[in-house]
Protein backbone atom coordinates (compact mmCIF):
# COMPACT_ATOMS: atom_id res chain seq x y z
CA UNK A 1 0.00 0.00 0.00
CA UNK A 2 1.33 3.43 -0.87
CA UNK A 3 1.48 5.99 1.87
CA UNK A 4 -0.32 9.21 0.78
CA UNK A 5 2.79 11.21 1.70
CA UNK A 6 4.58 9.78 -1.35
CA UNK A 7 2.54 12.23 -3.44
CA UNK A 8 4.95 14.79 -4.82
CA UNK A 9 7.91 12.46 -4.58
CA UNK A 10 10.19 12.86 -7.58
CA UNK A 11 12.70 10.44 -8.93
CA UNK A 12 15.26 11.91 -11.28
CA UNK A 13 16.86 9.14 -13.26
CA UNK A 14 20.59 9.07 -12.66
CA UNK A 15 21.03 7.46 -16.01
CA UNK A 16 21.17 9.47 -19.19
CA UNK A 17 19.41 7.64 -22.02
CA UNK A 18 21.21 8.11 -25.28
CA UNK A 19 18.65 7.48 -27.98
CA UNK A 20 20.05 5.21 -30.67
CA UNK A 21 18.78 4.95 -34.22
CA UNK A 22 18.55 1.18 -33.61
CA UNK A 23 16.08 1.69 -30.75
CA UNK A 24 13.91 4.03 -32.84
CA UNK A 25 14.05 1.62 -35.78
CA UNK A 26 13.14 -1.37 -33.58
CA UNK A 27 10.18 0.50 -32.08
CA UNK A 28 9.00 1.68 -35.51
CA UNK A 29 9.36 -1.82 -36.98
CA UNK A 30 7.39 -3.33 -34.09
CA UNK A 31 4.40 -1.14 -35.00
CA UNK A 32 4.91 -1.17 -38.77
CA UNK A 33 5.88 2.50 -38.96
CA UNK A 34 7.99 3.15 -42.07
CA UNK A 35 9.30 6.58 -40.99
CA UNK A 36 12.33 6.17 -38.76
CA UNK A 37 13.64 9.75 -38.95
CA UNK A 38 11.88 10.60 -35.67
CA UNK A 39 10.64 8.39 -32.84
CA UNK A 40 6.97 7.31 -32.95
CA UNK A 41 4.71 9.31 -30.58
CA UNK A 42 4.64 6.62 -27.87
CA UNK A 43 8.35 5.75 -28.03
CA UNK A 44 9.09 7.66 -24.81
CA UNK A 45 7.22 5.00 -22.80
CA UNK A 46 10.25 2.77 -23.31
CA UNK A 47 12.15 5.24 -21.10
CA UNK A 48 9.46 6.52 -18.74
CA UNK A 49 7.72 3.31 -17.70
CA UNK A 50 10.86 1.78 -16.22
CA UNK A 51 11.51 5.03 -14.33
CA UNK A 52 7.93 5.07 -13.00
CA UNK A 53 8.34 1.46 -11.94
CA UNK A 54 11.53 2.28 -9.99
CA UNK A 55 9.82 5.21 -8.27
CA UNK A 56 6.71 3.27 -7.28
CA UNK A 57 8.61 0.20 -6.14
CA UNK A 58 10.83 2.37 -3.96
CA UNK A 59 7.66 3.90 -2.56
CA UNK A 60 6.34 0.50 -1.54
CA UNK A 61 4.06 -0.51 -4.39
CA UNK A 62 3.71 -4.16 -5.45
CA UNK A 63 4.58 -3.93 -9.16
CA UNK A 64 3.49 -7.52 -9.88
CA UNK A 65 -0.13 -6.48 -9.32
CA UNK A 66 0.02 -3.37 -11.47
CA UNK A 67 -2.08 -2.86 -14.57
CA UNK A 68 -1.85 0.17 -16.80
CA UNK A 69 -5.04 2.21 -16.48
CA UNK A 70 -4.45 5.06 -18.86
CA UNK A 71 -1.71 6.99 -20.57
CA UNK A 72 -1.28 10.51 -21.89
CA UNK A 73 1.53 12.16 -23.82
CA UNK A 74 2.28 15.81 -24.49
CA UNK A 75 4.98 16.05 -27.12
CA UNK A 76 6.88 19.30 -27.54
CA UNK A 77 9.43 18.10 -30.02
CA UNK A 78 9.92 14.60 -31.41
CA UNK A 79 12.69 12.41 -30.04
CA UNK A 80 15.47 11.75 -32.55
CA UNK A 81 18.57 9.58 -32.59
CA UNK A 82 21.37 11.12 -30.56
CA UNK A 83 19.11 12.76 -27.98
CA UNK A 84 20.53 12.49 -24.48
CA UNK A 85 17.52 12.22 -22.24
CA UNK A 86 17.11 12.57 -18.51
CA UNK A 87 13.74 11.38 -17.23
CA UNK A 88 12.28 12.71 -13.98
CA UNK A 89 9.18 11.05 -12.60
CA UNK A 90 6.81 12.43 -9.96
CA UNK A 91 3.94 10.72 -8.18
CA UNK A 92 1.13 13.22 -8.79
CA UNK A 93 -1.67 11.43 -7.01
CA UNK A 94 -2.58 8.30 -5.11
CA UNK A 95 -6.16 7.24 -4.46
CA UNK A 96 -8.15 4.14 -3.69
CA UNK A 97 -11.15 3.20 -5.82
CA UNK A 98 -13.21 0.05 -5.17
CA UNK A 99 -10.32 -1.35 -3.14
CA UNK A 100 -7.82 -0.79 -5.96
CA UNK A 101 -4.96 1.59 -5.38
CA UNK A 102 -4.48 4.03 -8.25
CA UNK A 103 -1.32 6.08 -8.73
CA UNK A 104 -0.68 8.70 -11.39
CA UNK A 105 2.95 9.29 -12.29
CA UNK A 106 4.14 12.16 -14.44
CA UNK A 107 7.39 11.79 -16.35
CA UNK A 108 9.24 14.70 -17.91
CA UNK A 109 11.85 13.94 -20.53
CA UNK A 110 14.50 16.59 -20.98
CA UNK A 111 17.37 16.82 -23.43
CA UNK A 112 19.55 19.41 -21.74
CA UNK A 113 17.24 22.34 -20.93
CA UNK A 114 14.68 21.36 -23.56
CA UNK A 115 11.50 19.61 -22.41
CA UNK A 116 10.83 17.07 -25.17
CA UNK A 117 7.76 15.43 -23.74
CA UNK A 118 5.70 14.94 -20.62
CA UNK A 119 3.68 11.83 -20.03
CA UNK A 120 1.20 10.68 -17.41
CA UNK A 121 0.73 7.02 -16.56
CA UNK A 122 -2.13 5.89 -14.37
CA UNK A 123 -1.24 2.60 -12.76
CA UNK A 124 -3.79 0.48 -10.95
CA UNK A 125 -2.74 -1.98 -8.25
CA UNK A 126 -5.30 -4.76 -8.29
CA UNK A 127 -6.63 -5.51 -4.82
CA UNK B 1 -5.49 17.29 -46.82
CA UNK B 2 -7.86 19.56 -44.98
CA UNK B 3 -9.85 18.51 -41.96
CA UNK B 4 -13.38 19.44 -40.95
CA UNK B 5 -15.14 19.01 -37.64
CA UNK B 6 -17.21 15.83 -37.70
CA UNK B 7 -15.22 14.31 -40.55
CA UNK B 8 -14.83 10.54 -40.31
CA UNK B 9 -11.30 9.33 -41.07
CA UNK B 10 -10.82 6.07 -42.94
CA UNK B 11 -10.20 3.05 -40.72
CA UNK B 12 -7.01 0.99 -40.76
CA UNK B 13 -6.65 -2.60 -39.66
CA UNK B 14 -3.59 -3.88 -37.79
CA UNK B 15 -2.91 -7.58 -37.36
CA UNK B 16 -1.55 -8.62 -33.96
CA UNK B 17 0.09 -11.97 -33.30
CA UNK B 18 2.45 -13.43 -30.72
CA UNK B 19 5.58 -12.63 -32.78
CA UNK B 20 4.58 -8.96 -32.85
CA UNK B 21 4.13 -8.96 -29.08
CA UNK B 22 7.68 -10.30 -28.72
CA UNK B 23 9.00 -7.63 -31.11
CA UNK B 24 7.18 -4.91 -29.15
CA UNK B 25 8.42 -6.30 -25.82
CA UNK B 26 12.00 -6.16 -27.11
CA UNK B 27 11.58 -2.68 -28.58
CA UNK B 28 9.85 -1.17 -25.55
CA UNK B 29 11.63 -3.08 -22.79
CA UNK B 30 8.33 -4.27 -21.31
CA UNK B 31 9.04 -7.97 -20.84
CA UNK B 32 6.10 -8.73 -18.55
CA UNK B 33 5.41 -12.46 -19.21
CA UNK B 34 1.63 -11.93 -19.41
CA UNK B 35 2.35 -10.61 -22.92
CA UNK B 36 4.33 -13.66 -24.08
CA UNK B 37 3.86 -16.71 -21.90
CA UNK B 38 0.47 -18.41 -22.03
CA UNK B 39 1.01 -20.55 -18.92
CA UNK B 40 2.05 -17.51 -16.93
CA UNK B 41 -0.87 -15.41 -18.20
CA UNK B 42 -3.35 -18.13 -17.22
CA UNK B 43 -1.67 -18.57 -13.82
CA UNK B 44 -2.54 -14.96 -12.97
CA UNK B 45 -6.15 -15.39 -14.02
CA UNK B 46 -6.06 -14.12 -17.58
CA UNK B 47 -7.91 -15.90 -20.39
CA UNK B 48 -4.73 -16.08 -22.45
CA UNK B 49 -1.74 -13.95 -23.44
CA UNK B 50 -2.79 -10.30 -23.77
CA UNK B 51 -1.21 -7.53 -25.82
CA UNK B 52 0.58 -4.74 -23.97
CA UNK B 53 -1.90 -1.90 -23.57
CA UNK B 54 0.92 0.31 -24.81
CA UNK B 55 1.27 -1.84 -27.95
CA UNK B 56 -2.40 -1.24 -28.77
CA UNK B 57 -1.86 2.44 -28.07
CA UNK B 58 1.31 2.47 -30.18
CA UNK B 59 -0.66 1.04 -33.13
CA UNK B 60 -3.28 3.74 -32.61
CA UNK B 61 -0.34 6.15 -32.56
CA UNK B 62 0.82 4.76 -35.87
CA UNK B 63 -2.66 5.55 -37.22
CA UNK B 64 -2.42 9.09 -35.84
CA UNK B 65 1.01 9.54 -37.47
CA UNK B 66 -0.48 8.42 -40.80
CA UNK B 67 -3.44 10.77 -40.52
CA UNK B 68 -1.17 13.64 -39.43
CA UNK B 69 1.29 12.84 -42.25
CA UNK B 70 4.20 12.43 -39.88
CA UNK B 71 4.96 11.42 -36.27
CA UNK B 72 6.63 14.80 -35.77
CA UNK B 73 3.22 16.53 -36.04
CA UNK B 74 1.67 14.65 -33.14
CA UNK B 75 1.35 16.94 -30.08
CA UNK B 76 -0.94 15.10 -27.67
CA UNK B 77 -2.12 11.55 -27.43
CA UNK B 78 -4.07 9.87 -24.66
CA UNK B 79 -6.07 6.70 -24.07
CA UNK B 80 -7.58 4.57 -21.36
CA UNK B 81 -7.03 0.82 -21.43
CA UNK B 82 -10.55 -0.48 -21.08
CA UNK B 83 -10.43 -4.08 -22.35
CA UNK B 84 -7.52 -6.43 -22.96
CA UNK B 85 -6.61 -7.56 -26.48
CA UNK B 86 -6.40 -11.35 -26.11
CA UNK B 87 -3.87 -12.95 -28.47
CA UNK B 88 -4.13 -16.76 -28.74
CA UNK B 89 -1.21 -18.74 -30.20
CA UNK B 90 -0.95 -19.38 -33.95
CA UNK B 91 -3.53 -16.81 -34.89
CA UNK B 92 -3.87 -13.15 -35.83
CA UNK B 93 -6.15 -10.77 -34.04
CA UNK B 94 -7.39 -7.70 -35.91
CA UNK B 95 -7.31 -4.26 -34.36
CA UNK B 96 -9.42 -1.75 -36.28
CA UNK B 97 -8.61 1.90 -35.67
CA UNK B 98 -10.74 4.77 -36.91
CA UNK B 99 -11.24 8.38 -35.87
CA UNK B 100 -13.46 11.42 -36.13
CA UNK B 101 -12.34 15.04 -36.17
CA UNK B 102 -13.59 16.83 -33.05
CA UNK B 103 -11.93 20.22 -33.45
CA UNK B 104 -9.92 22.25 -35.96
CA UNK B 105 -8.44 25.40 -34.48
CA UNK B 106 -5.28 27.48 -34.77
CA UNK B 107 -3.49 24.92 -36.89
CA UNK B 108 -4.30 22.06 -34.54
CA UNK B 109 -6.61 19.16 -35.33
CA UNK B 110 -8.13 17.08 -32.53
CA UNK B 111 -9.48 13.62 -33.22
CA UNK B 112 -11.44 11.06 -31.21
CA UNK B 113 -10.11 7.59 -31.88
CA UNK B 114 -11.96 4.28 -31.82
CA UNK B 115 -10.02 1.02 -31.42
CA UNK B 116 -12.00 -2.18 -31.91
CA UNK B 117 -10.96 -5.78 -31.47
CA UNK B 118 -13.68 -8.34 -32.28
CA UNK B 119 -16.14 -5.44 -32.27
CA UNK B 120 -15.21 -4.57 -28.67
CA UNK B 121 -13.74 -1.17 -27.78
CA UNK B 122 -10.32 -1.78 -26.29
CA UNK B 123 -9.34 1.86 -25.78
CA UNK B 124 -11.51 4.43 -24.05
CA UNK B 125 -11.35 8.22 -24.31
CA UNK B 126 -8.67 7.88 -26.98
CA UNK B 127 -7.78 11.31 -28.33
CA UNK B 128 -4.98 12.91 -30.26
CA UNK B 129 -3.97 16.41 -31.32
CA UNK B 130 -1.73 17.10 -34.29
CA UNK B 131 -0.55 20.14 -36.16
CA UNK B 132 -1.36 20.85 -39.80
Amino acid sequence: MLNPDVVGRTFVGAKEFIVSQESITAFALAIGEPNISVAPPTYSISISLAESQSLLQESGLDWTRVVHGDQRFEIHRPIVAGDKIICSSTIESVRVLAGNEIATVRSDLHAGDVLLASSWSTLVVRA
Amino acid sequence: MSFDVGQELAPQTFAINRAKLVAYANASGDQNPIHQNEDFAKSVGLENVIAHGMFTMALAGRYVSDVAKGSEKVREFSARFTKPVVVPADTEVELVISAKVSSVEAGLVKIDITALCNEVKVLGMAKATFSV
